[in-house]
């Protein structure tokens, strides 16, 4: 192999490790912004309903002061906005899919309190599935519908 | 109690079960009276829709009896008969008073995975998957009813449960793409399908003045039924040139309104249905928009085209450049029921609109995985199997 070769299969290299490097630096950087970001719901109630006195709607009032919360009026008479997120921001590890499928983001937790506090303001109760469930979990598409419909109140794009 | 269960792709068994149970304040519990097959169902039943799981009840579209009411219903007690709409809307959240109930925030049990394959979730549905919330579908002698003072509608008296069966979906959805699609008196009206939903939508482009509504299919008995119920044209598009016979009958502008009323496993003449269906097959595209297109490139410039039929996800080929270019209006929509059913039952009281010859086959719930045979592979003449308990 000549000079020009190596030359060039050492920068080639190196711009590939490079690229890894920033991915991964843009992933770790992604993570711990989704760590901090606000989780917010649109209510179709005023804020004054939303935080009488100031106070948090249940279940999110649960959460004490774990949670930063706030609410501001929605455009074009939306209703409120209602924002939550963790004080002590969740840890990107916290945040991978392993730790998502196990129920352990302490992010479900906000999430699925976002939503039941928003179908209680609106219509006074939180709807549950039918029980007990017929569906069985004893083929692999079946189990992995049913995992996904246990996470899927604290999973999505809040 | 009896219900039709999904066992895996392609298998259907009547199964016993649990009987449901009120679960919230304002639920309901509703003896069935009449189910009926959608064909939207075929895509569950064929494994295109995912999230199902073995034992999961199906059906969606049914008339019954109230035996049991929550604490919190107000407009429903024990003895009335009721149609329920297929779509399940809490009657409070922006989307439900804005009369987009279909798109209700408070009713799908599995928000995360609707938010997974669509952006944000639809509203729960019964018997169409957890995607769609898990909710028990109608194929059953009980069902439980979620907010049942916005989803459930008395049938007024003189309109029999056949009559009324059919404004739980079929009937509602086709007069949202006639209503959405902007048909206006004087319009020119083509529908693609000659199914329940685009029968309906064709008598409700009528209703609403369209000066020709001209309806395409393939299958004999549906062409003859269109004729005789809806009052609308149609084409056979296996002998025919449908673009070319649009434009013939349309003095070369092209229909102002195209309603799309086929859905994920279009058929077709010509090449281009082999393409789709091989992709199909090989899952490289998850829906067939054969209709559409030809809904896209059959459209007058500046039209409206309207896609009821359902889709789950992505499809190869679309004519955006023809959307684009000829000034197209396209929209869609699962149905808003709740916004025209009471409207719809007064239609049907009235004789406006005809439903009962929809149900072309009435039987048992213990012969419901027979009824679907019929009905996907249109055995003798079925547009709908319609069960009972």
């Amino acid at each position: 192999m000549n000079q020009l070769a190596r030359t060039a299969l050492v920068l080639a290299g190196a711009g590939a490790g490079a690229a890894v490097l920033r991915k991964a630096a843009s992933a770790r950087r992604r993570a711990r912004e989704d760590g901090e970001r606000w989780m917010v719901v649109t209510i179709n109630r005023a804020p004054t309903d939303v935080m009488p006195h100031g106070d948090p709607p249940s279940p999110l009032d649960e959460f004490g002061d774990a949670l930063e919360i706030t609410v501001r009026p929605a455009p074009g008479d939306r209703g409120t906005e209602l924002a939550a997120r963790l004080r002590e921001p969740a840890s990107p590890a916290s945040a991978s899919l392993p730790s998502r499928l196990a129920g352990k983001d302490p992010r479900q937790g906000v999430r699925r309190a976002l939503r039941e506090a928003k179908s209680l303001l609106e219509t006074g109760e939180v709807m549950l599935p039918d029980a007990p469930p017929t569906g069985r979990g004893d083929t692999v598409g079946g189990k992995v519908v049913g995992l996904a419909s246990r996470r899927a109140g604290g999973e999505g794009v809040l | 109690m009896r219900a039709l269960c999904w066992e895996g792709v392609n298998k259907l068994s009547v199964e016993q079960i649990p009987e449901p149970e009120i679960r919230n304040d304002q639920d309901i519990v509703v003896r069935l009276l009449l189910s009926t097959t959608c064909g939207s169902d075929l895509h569950i039943i064929g494994g295109y829709i995912p999230a199902m799981q073995p034992g999961d009840v199906i059906g969606h579209e049914f008339v019954g009896e109230v035996v049991e009411t929550g604490s919190g219903v107000r407009r429903h007690r024990v003895g009335d008969r009721v149609v329920v709409c297929s779509f399940i809307g809490c009657g409070r959240c922006w989307y439900c008073r804005n009369d987009m109930w279909s798109l209700c925030d408070n009713t799908n049990t599995n928000p995360g995975i609707g938010q997974a394959l669509f952006g944000y979730e639809t509203a729960g549905i019964f018997g169409y998957s957890h995607a769609m919330g898990g909710i028990r579908g109608s194929h059953a002698e009980y069902v439980r009813v979620p907010f049942a003072d916005y989803g459930a509608f008395s049938v007024p008296e003189g309109v029999d449960d056949l009559s009324a069966l059919f404004a739980s979906d079929s009937v509602p959805t086709g007069w949202m793409g006639a209503d959405l699609g902007g048909v206006k008196p004087g319009d020119v009206v083509a529908v693609w399908g000659c199914g329940a939903v685009g029968q309906m939508a064709a008598r409700a482009s009528v209703l609403k003045g369209a000066e020709r509504v001209i309806c395409i299919d393939r299958i004999p008995e549906r062409l003859a039924m269109t004729e005789t119920y809806i009052g609308a044209e149609t084409i056979d598009y296996t002998s025919t040139d449908v673009a070319a016979e649009l434009r013939e009958r349309t003095g070369g502008r092209g229909p102002d309104v195209c309603i799309e009323a086929v859905g994920m496993e279009a058929h077709s003449s010509g090449p281009g249905y082999l393409y789709d269906q091989a992709k199909h097959q090989l899952r490289l595209q998850t829906d067939r928009p054969t209709a559409v297109r030809q809904a896209v490139h059959a459209c007058r410039k500046g039209g409206t085209v309207f896609v009821l039929g359902v889709f789950a996800g992505a499809v190869d080929k679309f004519p955006l450049g023809m959307v684009v270019n000829k000034g197209l209006t396209l929209r869609g929509a699962q149905m808003h029921g709740q916004r025209y059913i009471p409207m719809l039952l007064e239609r049907i009281a009235a004789g406006e609109i005809s439903t009962a010859h929809l149900a072309t086959h009435t039987m048992s719930l213990d012969r419901a995985a027979k009824g679907y045979d019929m009905f996907k592979h249109k055995k003798d003449g079925c547009v709908r199997a319609v069960f009972h308990p």
